[in-house]
């Protein structure tokens, strides 16, 4: 049976998937990524390895993607974390024409053909406009945690407007709002709304088509997605549970299997252990 | 300002939460130190971010015209205007009478402004006035990569945990934003003589790093902190002693550019980002700005 591992090393978190030859998860890990890209892949792998009960040995192929992916020492094959979107939104949605990724430091519109290949995409990785640091600015501005965002954000009634578009400059608009009362649930889901439309401008510009599918971290954040499905008028899929946040470690798996049949096909594949026999590393 | 263009009395204050009651006092301040009374006063222009809320004011005209005018009072051979404050940049081209030829400002985006140092300054644990003179005795000088300065600030703290001294760093932030400014610059042409205004001026490594970079000499003021103020009171001046058509073309020529700056393309520092960073004047024309200035931003303004 052939194992591989995809192992998406983000911004913010290092997600990993351990599939096998059928497509199945087996095994999943996600650790903070920290300064040191290396490290957090390492740890990652070795949770994966845990979760899934695997050796190490006993995998066969390891895709890296995300930010730090040139960095995964154990990886066989590096893959844009735009690939591994399309593919990871494209199992999970066979449907979907336009894939829309929120992480903690990136926003990616990506437009889809009928096959599920990339054919245009546009990402904002330079400005925390519109991404979930965004709003972890916003919330520490209020002395909230974070991880309270999405639930407090889900009881505001009277959403206040956030006008600015640079997370810095949002400080004093929030901090105004404050003062005059305002409640923190409507400035968190102000927030939330603003990201919402900045996404929905990016999915323009790629020529977004139905359907929709919403991934990356801010996925799991259920304001976020009643604000994208609110500006978007339109149903948009969101994968259950954590699986939006793996979708791009659930890619690179899934192409690494591809990898693997190619290599098989082409006679090129020798062994199951042919990681360990080629002493692949970094 | 006295009918020879003498500077009488002048104030300086933060601004606040309270915009009207800043300028109110602001006001009463400058009239006091020039010891005039109120009434002796015959017109008031307003500028900057909070004109609209100088509710005594006849009048309001742009900051951009009244850096322009203000610049060119203090050194009459200015071409060339570059002011960074606490929240914005603005790049100005100006004509020998002090007129605005063109201009592009950035006040959307943090990134090359005043607030980047601040935040590298909160960062660091630095107070802003030693954060020039400790750059200055960089020897290795980092690159920062980053363009938003939510992400610079974790850049920075990478950097250090990776060995490098805090000068070096502090160098590569103020290498940064000045490589910002100059991107502003080039968008309207460089000409000698280039005025350089705003808060940030009294950063030394900033005036220093520029005149390298551009490879030019910079007229700084101590006033400079002052041009906007100065220029709003030789508009004042103009409509006082004329009235007449004159100073009043003189305003709007600003608001006519903005409005050929509104048609222009997305922001060259992140073209990817959808919005527009570049300052949508002929909206911002339209209507009275948004006051979100608070005292946290003053301060940093300020230093």
């Amino acid at each position: 049976m052939i194992m591989v591992v995809g192992i998406d090393v983000g911004a913010t978190y290092t997600k990993a998937l351990a599939l096998d030859e059928e497509k199945n998860v087996i095994g999943r890990s996600m650790v903070k990524t920290g300064f040191n890209l290396a490290g957090a892949a390492e740890r990652g792998y070795a949770e994966v390895l845990a979760s899934a009960g695997l050796a190490e040995e006993e995998v066969d192929y390891v895709a890296s993607t995300g930010y730090g992916r040139y960095v995964v020492p154990m990886r066989d094959l590096q893959i844009t974390e735009l690939t591994c979107h399309a593919k990871g939104a494209w199992y999970q949605f066979p449907n979907t024409r336009t894939v829309l990724d929120v992480g903690g430091q990136t926003v990616k519109a990506i437009k889809l053909d009928e096959r599920g290949k990339v054919r245009s995409f546009r990402l904002n990785d330079k400005c925390a406009a519109g991404t979930g640091a965004f709003l972890e600015k916003t919330a520490r501005y209020m002395g909230l945690d974070p991880a309270e965002i999405g639930s407090l954000a889900m009881v505001s009634t009277q959403p206040v407007t956030i006008s600015s578009v640079c997370a810095v400059f949002a400080e004093s608009e929030v901090i105004n709002h404050l003062t005059s009362g305002t409640r923190p649930e409507d400035i968190m889901y102000g927030a939330v709304l603003s990201l919402a439309g900045r996404a929905h401008q990016l999915m323009k510009r790629v020529g977004m088509e139905p359907e929709f599918t919403f991934c990356g971290g801010m996925s799991r954040n259920e304001a976020f997605v009643k604000a994208i499905k609110h500006e978007l008028g339109a149903p948009v899929n969101v994968p259950d549970g954590d699986k939006g946040h793996f979708n791009g470690a659930l890619g690179a798996g899934l192409l690494a299997l591809d990898r693997v049949r190619k290599l098989q096909a082409a006679g090129e594949w020798t062994n199951r252990s042919h990681r360990a026999a080629q002493g692949v590393s970094a | 300002m006295d009918d020879q263009r003498r500077v009488l009395g002048r104030s300086l204050i933060d601004t606040g939460g309270i915009v009207t009651a800043a300028a109110e006092s602001a006001f009463e301040l400058a009239c006091a130190d020039a010891g005039v009374r109120r009434s002796d006063v015959v017109y008031v222009v307003g500028t900057g971010y909070g004109r609209y809320k100088v509710t005594f004011g006849d009048t309001q005209v742009t900051e951009i015209s009244c850096h322009a005018r203000g610049g060119q009072y203090l050194f009459p051979k200015t071409r060339t205007v570059l002011d960074i404050g606490g929240q914005d940049t603005k790049a100005i081209k100006i004509g020998p009478e002090g007129q605005v030829l063109d201009f592009s400002m950035n006040d959307k985006c943090a990134a090359g402004t005043g607030r980047f140092l601040g935040a590298a300054a909160m960062a660091l644990d630095i107070p802003l006035g030693e954060l020039g003179p400790l750059a200055l005795v960089a020897k290795n000088p980092v690159k920062i990569t980053t363009t938003c300065t939510v992400f610079a600030e974790t850049e920075i703290i990478n950097w250090l945990a990776r060995g490098k001294k805090v000068e070096d760093v502090l160098m590569g932030v103020h290498q940064a934003i000045a490589t910002r400014s100059i991107s502003l610059l080039r968008r309207v042409g460089v000409e000698d003589e280039l005025t350089f205004t705003g808060g940030v001026t009294r950063n030394v490594a900033m005036v220093q790093i520029l005149g390298e970079m551009l490879e030019t000499h910079l007229n700084v003021s101590e006033e400079a902190h002052y041009m906007g103020a100065i220029g709003a009171s030789l508009f004042a001046l103009e409509k006082a002693l004329s009235g007449a058509a004159g100073a009043v073309e003189a305003m709007t020529v600003g608001a006519r550019l903005d409005s050929t700056r509104a048609a222009g393309g997305d922001c060259e520092i992140c073209p990817e980002l959808p919005d527009r960073k570049f300052h949508d004047a002929q909206e911002r024309l339209a209507k009275p700005p948004q006051l979100i200035q608070i005292g946290r931003i003053g301060e940093v303004a300020k230093t």
